[in-house]
């Protein structure tokens, strides 16, 4: 049975151009897919965070590596939605885990959606992903309001 | 969605025997406590004592005592002792599901049963102790005489 662990110096700020690498490294050990084009993407060419309102936050240990990140944005009236926070990703260095990296990384995304004055978080997690889900619960997050619905174009 | 009988019963002493982890309630204090009978809920603790979620220490200061994780263990852990959410795999045939309607309706049954299975199995015992402290605290904010759990 996992137990918790202590990291030193658990550090969270805003992400920077130069995180890039070490959170799609992350996030390729974790899911298995690398997708540059996609990391690439979320800062333009000047090195700025694309978007108007998206949050990077990544979290680094005591000796300056990232080992964990999160994103999100403020949405307003997608879907009929009055403005609240989305968590797009989160995830955590599986070696660094079981340290509370993603309860601070979710803590201070969630100020940041306070300060930008959104009353609510949300996000999508795969109906498969009872780990993610579990941390999101654990945090109090409950099923929304809405139901996502798909299907294959022909 | 309603949980048999048992399950209810179950999740009942789960939560109250992980709420108090250094301590031990015997199976008539949490009976009266949730008003059910004792028999039925002696053969539920049995259950989760075979099944090591639970212990039981005799004696005159005797009685339950949780046994699992309770970040660990989940609403689904609990209830699949007792009963199988979305119908066992090979259950017995519904009646036209062989029909194009019978297998349109399955799809659509098959997605509840999933969200079910997806929700039980996310929720930990300590989320739910959790979710168990708000709801008290917001009880007690509107009526300050209502018990709550620890």
């Amino acid at each position: 049975m996992a137990q918790p662990r202590q990291l030193d110096a658990v550090a969270v700020r805003s992400g920077r151009a130069d995180d890039i690498a070490a959170v799609m490294a992350i996030d390729a050990t974790v899911t298995g897919l690398a997708k540059p084009g996609y990391w690439n993407a979320l800062f333009d060419a000047d090195g700025a965070l694309a978007g108007d309102s998206r949050i990077f936050i990544v979290a680094e240990d005591g000796a300056g590596r990232v080992i964990g990140f999160i994103i999100g944005e403020v949405r307003a009236w997608e879907f009929g939605s009055p403005p609240c926070g989305w968590v797009f990703a989160i995830s955590v260095d599986p070696a660094s885990r079981l340290a509370g990296v993603g309860s601070g990384l979710l803590a201070a995304i969630t100020d940041r959606f306070r300060d930008a004055g959104v009353e609510r978080v949300r996000t999508m997690i795969s109906r498969g992903n009872h780990q993610l889900m579990s941390f999101f619960r654990g945090h109090g997050m409950m099923a929304g309001p809405y139901i996502q619905l798909e299907s294959e174009l022909d | 969605m309603k949980l048999q009988k048992a399950s209810r019963l179950a999740l009942y002493a789960v939560l109250e025997l992980a709420g108090r982890p250094a301590g031990y309630l015997t199976a008539a204090g949490m009976a009266e406590t949730y008003g059910i009978s004792i028999n039925h809920l002696g053969k539920v603790m049995r259950t989760l004592v075979r099944a090591g979620m639970v212990e039981s220490v005799r004696g005159a200061k005797g009685g339950f005592q949780f046994s699992g994780d309770a970040r660990r263990t989940t609403l689904m852990d609990v209830i699949e002792l007792f009963e199988t959410v979305g119908g066992p795999e090979g259950s017995a045939r519904e009646p036209g599901e062989h029909t194009a309607a019978g297998r349109a309706l399955g799809e659509v049954l098959d997605e509840i049963d999933q969200i079910a299975q997806a929700t039980l199995r996310s929720i930990t015992i300590a989320t739910m102790l959790k979710l168990i402290g708000r709801r008290s605290a917001s009880a007690a904010a509107r009526t300050p005489g209502e018990r709550a759990l620890p």
